[in-house]
């Protein structure tokens, strides 16, 4: 089984912050990560890997220094790795982005496609959909079981809001993970070394045969037109006095604000 | 690069080295520079005083004609038709009236409440009443819909950023080549260019951004639940259910079995109005028997933070945060949580935040509307105690 993992390296969401004052990012020390939800898409596909035979490649669209995340996923136990850089794909929305990638997996060739649910910085959840369609293959989103999976189709468990529904998909196929589906595997000292020596190709758009007005910021529909602090949180207050008290001055306000 | 530093303008004062959401601009020698991490957002463009940020990106080409309308889409789930349907026809209703034009609503499946969405404010209902629709179908459903885009050409058309509306509609925007802005908290019309601003969370919440899709019809976004309000309902109000022809499924997938256990039902966070969170300190599986009974007696549901569905006391799907739920209701209840930003990002544009910890520097204490320092063991059992004595009275 031929099998492409998607990832994508964020920045560590929880350390960004807007200065309330200046209005402006406080980007200080903000660390590079691989986004959570990826890790958990490697590891279905090396288990998957393990339970069939077959071959599993990282592929990322970034600047250079996205590289460091394939080689991470290399020390996972990922085969091979490529990552997509080109001035011309940035400023890349979803769609863009998801155009760029499906053109690299068509290159690669795949009887399956593992994303994340979402990316961590942007959480739109849609390039993996994005993916399928422009792949014209099946997508299952919010996979959180994988049951039997043959050279044909797999059946799979896929989580919505209110009950999980039991699929049966045919492959080649896309899915998107969530957390609950399995532990993600530390690197081995094995794939540490393998990481370090990889050599990893790094493709452009034409090396994808991507149509220029398809890709990077002209690909784009949609536009970031400015960007703003959250409003802050309206007034805060500890409750003072015995466990009794605060319990009544709790429950007056409460009842003040419509709760009750 | 199509974003630029005028070298004689530039001052080298740095301020949208600070505006730079990705760290893409640095100060070299006295003047600012653009590297290669650079994503052409342009957010520095507006910051720079002295005008020295040149944006060559491409601008508004001509708008493409006859999209008219505003389209919901109506998710409904075992015929019962979504609440976060309603909302979007609350706010759909307001652009509609302000575009001057009509509202729409999309409804597949078969539900025996199509007329529920007149009453709620739309002006005509295209319905695909097909046992195929029942259950979420991507392919169907998107290639569905796109049909009827093509078919009607709306203007905007809106989706719940539920688990439905997140997997299919990013096809529907791959096919049709539009723009697609996902779980927007805020929609507004800008009153220059008539394109719908779509104002959303990014970086867990941490910035705010607006979202505009200037040359490509229709707008579609997807809208987180619980934001919107309703509009009004008329029961009197008269529209037009237009039967849509189904379309055959490709049979590449297949629904083999939908499975409600009784820990699932209950969990719909994105619904719930109030929700009674427990995180390590409630100190086991135990812990959560308060924290249900409490939840119910307040008609909602129970969360988790990550420690407390590590420890495998309560289900995944409880989970609030960064790896699980992002949720906002009218009340969060924060028992035994300390707040780890991983867990704040999921809760804090809930209305009221209540917290209750035993440590008071606990961070949970800065994003709560009102904080009980306290050991949960004791302050939950009295919370409970009086509200049902309340009740009673």
């Amino acid at each position: 089984m031929r099998i492409i993992v998607c990832i994508k390296q964020v920045p560590d969401v929880t350390e960004v912050k807007i200065d309330p004052k200046t209005n402006t990012l406080i980007r200080e020390g903000v660390p590079s990560i691989m986004n959570p939800y990826d890790l958990h898409a490697i590891e279905a596909a090396l288990e998957l890997k393990e339970a069939t035979v077959g071959k599993v490649t990282a592929i990322t669209m970034g600047p250079p220094q996205a590289e460091e995340v394939l080689r991470e996923a290399i020390s996972m136990g990922v085969d091979d790795a490529i990552l997509l850089t080109d001035r011309r794909f940035a400023g890349a929305d979803t769609w863009a982005t998801a155009y760029t990638l499906s053109m690299a997996a068509r290159k690669i060739g795949f009887d399956l496609i593992i994303c994340g649910k979402q990316a961590i910085d942007g959480d739109t959840a849609q390039v993996g959909p994005e993916m399928a369609e422009f792949l014209n293959i099946p997508h299952v989103s919010y996979v959180r079981k994988i049951h039997n999976v043959s050279s044909q189709e797999m059946i799979i468990e896929r989580l919505m809001d209110d009950c999980y529904e039991k699929i049966q998909v045919c492959l080649p196929a896309l899915i998107t993970v969530v957390k609950e589906l399995n532990n993600p595997r530390p690197p081995s000292i094995r794939g540490k070394m393998a990481a370090k020596k990889a050599v990893i190709p790094r493709w452009n758009a034409d090396d994808i045969n991507a149509e220029e007005e398809k890709i990077g910021l002209k690909g784009s529909p949609t536009m970031v037109k400015n960007i703003f602090a959250p409003p802050p949180r309206g007034e805060r207050r500890i409750l003072e006095g015995s466990p009794e008290e605060q319990v009544d001055i709790l429950l007056k306000e409460l009842r003040r604000l419509g709760c009750l | 690069m199509l974003i630029k530093i005028n070298i004689e303008k530039c001052t080298g004062c740095a301020t949208c080295v600070n505006v730079c959401p990705f760290g893409a601009i640095i100060i070299k020698e006295d003047k600012a520079f653009i590297t290669e991490s650079c994503t052409l957002c342009g957010a520095c463009v507006e910051s720079c005083s002295e005008g020295a940020i040149i944006d060559a990106r491409d601008k508004e080409v001509e708008k493409p004609k006859d999209f008219k309308g505003v389209w919901i889409f109506a998710e409904q789930s075992q015929g019962k038709i979504a609440s976060v349907a309603y909302e979007l026809l609350g706010i759909g209703r307001k652009l509609a009236d302000e575009l001057k034009s009509e509202l729409c609503a999309v409804l597949f499946g078969n539900s025996d409440e199509v007329q529920e969405l007149i009453k709620w404010g739309a002006d005509k209902v295209y319905y695909v009443n097909s046992p195929d629709y029942i259950c979420l179908d991507d392919e169907l459903y998107s290639k569905t819909l796109v049909k009827l885009v093509n078919d009607y050409k709306p203007e905007i058309m809106l989706a719940g950023a539920t688990a439905i509306g997140r997997s299919f509609i990013p096809r529907v925007a791959a096919k049709l080549r539009v723009g697609l802005t996902a779980d927007c908290t805020g929609l507004e019309i800008d009153k220059e260019t008539g394109n719908l601003l779509q104002i959303r969370p990014a970086f867990g919440g941490n910035i705010m951004a607006t979202i505009v899709s200037p040359n490509s019809r229709p707008q579609i976004a997807t809208v987180r639940p619980r934001v919107m309000k309703r509009g009004e309902y008329n029961p009197e109000r008269k529209g037009e259910i237009i039967e849509v022809e189904p379309l055959k499924p490709s049979g590449r997938i297949k629904i083999l079995e939908r499975v409600e256990d009784t820990s699932f039902c209950k969990v719909n966070l994105q619904d719930a109005k109030v929700i009674v969170s427990g995180g390590r300190g409630i100190g086991g599986p135990e812990g959560f028997k308060a924290l249900w009974e409490l939840a119910n007696l307040l008609g909602g549901t129970v969360g988790a933070s990550r420690a407390a569905v590590d420890e495998g006391w309560i289900p995944y799907a409880h989970q609030v945060g960064q790896t699980g739920k992002t949720v906002c209701p009218k009340l969060y209840i924060a028992c035994g949580i300390s707040g780890a930003v991983q867990h704040l990002v999921g809760m804090q544009s809930s209305d009221i935040i209540v917290a209750i910890n035993k440590d008071p520097n606990a961070p949970i204490f800065n994003i709560a509307t009102y904080g009980i320092v306290g050991d949960v063991k004791i302050i939950l059992p009295l919370l409970i105690k009086k509200i049902q004595e309340g009740v009673s009275l």
